[in-house]
């Protein structure tokens, strides 16, 4: 019996063959930093799912105006060119802070993040504006589907972009309080994947609701 | 101040609620008095509410999952009491309780019950078996487990203060739009399952990092246990699935509480959409279940078999195929709406396309226990059971795939019949034979045989007297929620049913009993070997229950089934008796994040319900306050010293040995 | 209600398919149940005869046939889901003896009104049709989503607000069947149920005039009154006088129906429970 089992032991019962030394021997498990940044990895990939959910929902109501206004009749193209270069420029500036946050430097870290927050919050105040004014016109959410879906895409993201200054702020203050610890710095790296993925979903709100959308 | 709670939210003048609220809320409030007078309230709050050890994280899962399976299955005992005697006649349950019976014993078992149960088995397990100390993110796992708590607790709330959905356990709007459902039903379904989608979202994160980047040394994927590769592809499903339950959920909140127009019938609200949404979340769920099941059994048939999982690569294979295909079916749930033949047609065959993995696989598991010796433990009782029931479910599952069947069968009770046949048949039944595998592994004791065997053919015998009359029902036309009914010859079938349901309650009976019996005589259970069944995994590879750490020296796998080869190398050259290197090991420390940020998830989904703005004002800053307190900690690990590691691991190590010798002597 | 007693070509042919197809996969799924015992069985650990290959575990061969018989057995069953698909789509037009009967069904908050355009006539709860003749149904719903189902006809459908669902339908023979709701639609659901009642093809015109004779009318302030919450435990009869009114409550030009009635804020958890006793 011992002899088989042994005999067993050493051989390939599920006939892998090349398959799983192809792979080669696995080394064990990833340092901290891979883990948390991969975890965080698949954390937007979920998030970028549920965006994807309000898309095709507004993809589906977008003709659905029940006599209200198109979107050709609302979109301020000019104002959310500029929305957009707030976004994409608060994205660089992230980078910055995240390179300072790398060779750590306090004090370009803390520019580089109050830089993406006033951009940030630019960029918020420029898209409540643009809200307040629809619903001034009466072209508010509850006014038709298509309304009803483009305040939900648009707004989620604009919610994502508030949560996201919020987390922001907590570093900064935590950068303060402890300097670059460890699991900090896995935390600034998070935040930064995060708020490049808000940047790349604008882009895609941007092409998908505004840039389509004026099209008379 | 308090939104739209009053007084007359209590449903003072309605016996069966509140006697049933009344009995609850005694034996809780028994619970917690017992607790904090026999002085056990710093040892469950040290060792279990903040822990963030993910074997015991596991445990209070499948725990919540029992005890919310008795909340559910009593809502299935009224339901079928009530169609046994409401024929001609209102029976004992008006309509407005018996559609928030339904509702509820829907949601509790899906989201409550089967969800906690194979997340809780996952959390258990997937780290001993991958050989590593925890999971990837430990204090989120704690956090994933208390929103999943505060979800099922809301849901209980409802039968208190309020009421529940009324609608079915998926809310198809327009009925459940504030126009058809204005009460707060609704609204407590919605937040329940919100919060605790949240939980399970970071659940399957967690497992999704463990199982691709927390593996031991040697630990290729192709030597991976076939339920780490079940445990991979569920959550990988979770990941992808769940954010659109969020997203839908999110619409209809949207809907009822600030008037917008997804899913209402005016202003071009568009309810196919919801049915869409909803089920292409929901077809992924049902493989979410059962993929984990399918890991259990893959298990527990090779180890009581005495043999490797015949077809490994196969069963590889079918597992990420269904992973994969099980996105592209959601349509079969709909093929009524009278999309077109083309539509149904290719739904209709992408659905057929799963049975060929899922056939595979019961093939594989046959194939398993051909040369084998098989031994009839309890959980391989279940797998045997599993095996002929899920085929019978997977073929009446293949029937309603095929559109013109299912135009004589959606809705019916042939279809409750069905997904009851794969849920209870295997779901259920895989639960159970993780629970009866693993739970020496996570206690150091085995569950009584006898009336562990007991319960499994109370439950087999119920679960086929229950079920195969609702067939017959769907053959006679009788479609599913009905309150009452007056044709003379569904009575009898339902009668039948009735007498199933109580077996079943004698088999969950039998199961109360195993659990105390065991726990009484857990001296003679012991298990001192740490592999009570002859494993094959490496979960059996150091002591029952595990030490915190899990492994003193993480394990070095050389091959597919780590710890038999193991065992094999030692029968061959005896237990080693070289001197091991022990080292310092960093542990997280342990956390009340997610006890404090339930608390105050849970305040906030109440005052949500009730329309209590201050109070969900106060819930956020709450939450948000925890994480920012938990961030400012300086010490998040604590380190156990080598000479302790070493100390723990040499008592093993010979008492193993000693029982070892024993053996051979 | 049985449905493996079909009274019409439809639900005939969606019999025939279900019983092949459950043949098809019993073919296959006996086999395996009885190798599962019988495997079980003879490999079990107290018996000496078995042999024991501990290291079994994989076939190349088997594994080929693993995966074909499912497959196969899919190949043979998805030709039938593709066939069955387009034969019996619900839309597809069927023929028969005599004219096409045309009936518009609207599903209520909780009863169903079926509109005769063409002989300008209307019935709650009741549908009487000739038999024979191809059944042109179209389905929406006056509120909620609901499904209409006479299951000895076949072919269940959703009916939902402001669309339209095509069903053709047939009955063969004479008699009374019952038809129901097979989708949830809140406390009236289980008295959603409707006779069907099948006459002769030369009783219907008489039936017909008979009914055109009643002195209740349908337009849409009487639609107003059958759009509330209600269970009708009688069936009742129309003479329709507004042609248009199914395509009104198709456009939402009459509103959708207006749910439960609010006695007051506090007494929501009740809502309904009066209305339907």
């Amino acid at each position: 019996m011992a002899d088989t089992t042994l005999a067993y032991a050493q051989a390939d019962p599920h006939r892998l063959r090349g398959i799983a030394h192809a792979a080669v021997a696995h080394a064990g498990p990833a340092p901290k930093r891979i883990v948390t940044g991969f975890g965080f990895w698949i954390f937007l990939l979920s998030d970028i799912v549920m965006f994807s959910c309000f898309f095709a929902t507004y993809a589906v109501l977008v003709d659905q105006t029940a006599g209200g206004p198109k979107g050709a009749e609302l979109f301020d193209l000019r104002r959310v060119a500029v929305e957009t270069v707030f976004l994409l420029l608060s994205s660089f500036t992230c980078g910055l802070a995240n390179i300072a946050a790398d060779i750590r430097n306090r004090f370009w870290f803390q520019v580089g993040m109050a830089a993406t927050c006033v951009l940030g919050l630019a960029f918020l105040y420029l898209e409540a504006r643009e809200f307040a004014d629809l619903v001034a016109r009466g072209a508010g959410p509850t006014r038709s589907a298509f309304l009803t879906a483009f305040f939900s895409l648009v707004g989620c993201h604009g919610l994502h972009v508030s949560a996201g200054i919020l987390w922001l702020l907590t570093m900064m203050a935590q950068v303060v309080a402890k300097g670059f610890r460890a699991d900090i710095g896995r935390r600034i790296m998070c935040f930064a994947l995060f708020w490049h993925a808000l940047d790349i979903i604008w882009v895609a709100v941007f092409s998908v609701v505004y840039l389509l959308g004026s099209k008379p | 101040m308090f939104g739209k709670l009053n007084w007359s939210a209590i449903p003072i003048d309605q016996p069966i609620p509140m006697i049933a609220s009344g009995v609850v809320a005694l034996v809780i409030l028994g619970v917690l008095a017992w607790v904090v007078l026999a002085g056990h309230l710093p040892y469950l709050w040290r060792e279990w509410i903040t822990s963030v050890d993910h074997k015991r994280i596991g445990v209070m899962y499948t725990l919540l999952a029992m005890v919310m399976l008795l909340r559910g299955f009593s809502d299935a005992l009224m339901m079928r009491s009530q169609q046994a005697v409401a024929f001609q006649s209102q029976g004992y349950l008006p309509p407005e309780h018996y559609n928030q019976i339904f509702s509820a014993h829907g949601t509790i078992m899906i989201f409550f019950v089967a969800m906690p149960f194979v997340i809780g088995l996952m959390n258990l397990v997937v780290p001993l078996q991958l050989g590593v100390r925890d999971v990837a993110f430990p204090t989120l796992n704690s956090v994933g487990f208390w929103l999943t708590a505060t979800g099922a607790l809301l849901v209980n709330i409802s039968l208190v203060v309020g009421e529940f959905a009324r609608t079915g356990w998926l809310p198809y709007p327009p009925l459940s739009g504030l126009t058809y459902s204005p009460g707060v039903g609704v609204d407590y379904y919605l937040w329940a399952l919100q919060i605790s989608g949240v939980g399970t979202l970071v659940a399957g994160i967690n497992l999704v990092t463990t199982v691709l980047k927390l593996r031991t040394r040697g630990m290729t994927y192709l030597r991976m246990p076939m339920f780490c590769w079940t445990t991979l592809a569920s959550s990988l499903l979770i990941v992808a699935a769940f954010p659109i339950l969020t997203a839908t959920l999110a619409m209809l909140i949207l809907d009822r509480y600030f008037g917008f127009h997804f899913f209402t019938n005016e202003a071009g609200g568009n309810v196919m959409m919801f049915m869409n949404l909803i089920w292409a979340w929901g077809h992924p769920e049902v493989y979410i279940l059962v993929l984990p099941a399918f890991g259990i059994f893959s298990e527990v048939v090779s180890t009581f078999s005495g043999k490797p999982l015949f077809g490994y690569r196969s069963m590889v294979l079918a597992t990420m195929a269904i992973c994969v295909i099980s996105f592209m079916v959601w349509l079969h749930h709909f093929f009524t709406m009278g999309a077109g033949p083309y539509v149904n047609a290719i739904f209709g065959i992408a659905s057929m396309i799963i049975a060929v993995p899922t056939g595979v696989k019961i093939y594989n598991w046959l194939f398993t226990m051909y040369g084998g010796r098989v031994r009839f433990d309890t959980p391989m009782l279940w797998a045997i059971g599993f095996m002929v029931t899920f085929i019978l479910g997977g073929l009446t599952g293949v029937l309603v795939a095929v559109p013109p069947a299912d135009f004589l069968l959606h809705n019916s009770l042939f279809l409750v019949a069905h997904f009851h046949n794969v849920i209870i048949g295997g779901v259920l039944f895989g639960a159970f034979a993780g629970y009866a595998y693993w739970f020496p592994k996570a206690f150091g004791f085995r569950l009584h045989e006898g009336l562990g065997k007991a319960a499994f053919w109370c439950w087999l015998i119920g679960f086929y007297v229950a079920f195969m009359p609702l067939y017959a029902l769907g053959f006679l036309g009788m479609t599913r929620r009905m309150q009452h009914y007056d044709v003379p010859e569904w009575r009898p079938w339902l009668l039948i049913a009735g007498v199933g349901a109580v077996i079943i309650l004698i088999g969950i009976i039998f199961q109360i009993m195993q659990l105390t019996v065991s726990i009484h005589r857990r001296e003679e259970l012991r298990d001192r070997t740490g592999d009570p069944w002859d494993g094959r995994s490496l979960e059996w590879a150091t002591a029952s229950p595990p030490p915190v750490f899990n492994f003193a020296i993480p394990p070095d796998v050389t091959g597919e089934d780590a710890y038999w080869s193991l065992k094999a190398h030692a029968k061959q050259q005896g237990l080693e008796k070289r001197e091991l290197d022990y080292k310092d090991i960093e542990m997280p420390r342990n956390s009340p994040t997610g006890f404090v940020c339930a608390f105050f998830a849970t305040i906030m989904g109440f005052a949500l319900i009730w329309h209590i703005w201050w109070m969900v004002a106060a819930g956020v800053i709450g939450a948000f306050a925890t994480f920012v307190a938990f961030a400012w900690r300086d010490h998040d690990e604590y380190v156990i010293a080598a000479k302790e590691v070493a100390r723990i691991d040499r008592a093993n190590i010979e008492e193993r040995r000693a029982l070892t010798s024993l053996a051979g002597a | 209600m049985n449905i493996f007693d079909p009274q019409g070509p439809i639900a005939a042919a969606q019999k025939t398919i279900l019983i092949d197809s459950v043949g098809i996969m019993l073919a296959i799924v006996l086999p395996t149940i009885a190798a599962i015992f019988a495997f079980a069985f003879w490999f079990r650990e107290s018996n000496p005869r078995a042999t024991y290959q501990p290291h079994w575990a994989y076939s190349g061969r088997l594994e080929l046939v693993v995966w074909s018989i499912p497959t196969l057995t899919i190949i043979l069953l998805g030709g039938v889901a593709w066939i069955g698909s387009h034969q019996l789509d619900p839309a597809r037009p069927i023929d028969g003896t005599g004219a096409p009967v045309r009936i518009q069904v609207v599903s209520l908050d909780w009863k169903w009104l079926f509109i005769y355009p063409d002989q300008g006539i209307a019935t709650v709860n009741t549908l009487t049709v000739p038999v024979g003749s191809p059944l042109d149904l179209e389905l929406t719903s006056g509120s909620v989503m609901n499904a209409f189902f006479i299951p000895q006809l076949g072919s269940m459908i959703y009916t939902m607000n402001g669309m339209v669902t095509r069903l053709k339908l047939r009955a063969d023979n004479q008699g009374t069947l019952q038809g129901l709701s097979s989708h949830f639609s809140g406390d009236g659901f289980p008295d959603m149920k409707f006779d069907v009642q099948v006459v002769p093809q030369l009783q219907f015109p008489d039936w017909v005039a008979r009914t055109a004779q009643t002195d209740r009318v349908l337009n849409a302030e009487s639609y107003g009154k059958l759009a509330q919450q209600s269970v009708e435990t009688v069936t009742s009869t129309y003479r329709l006088e507004d042609p248009r009114l199914f395509h009104a409550i198709v456009t939402q030009e009459i509103p959708p129906g207006p749910g439960p009635k609010l006695t007051s804020e506090s007494a929501q958890s009740h809502i309904g429970g009066q209305d339907v006793r």
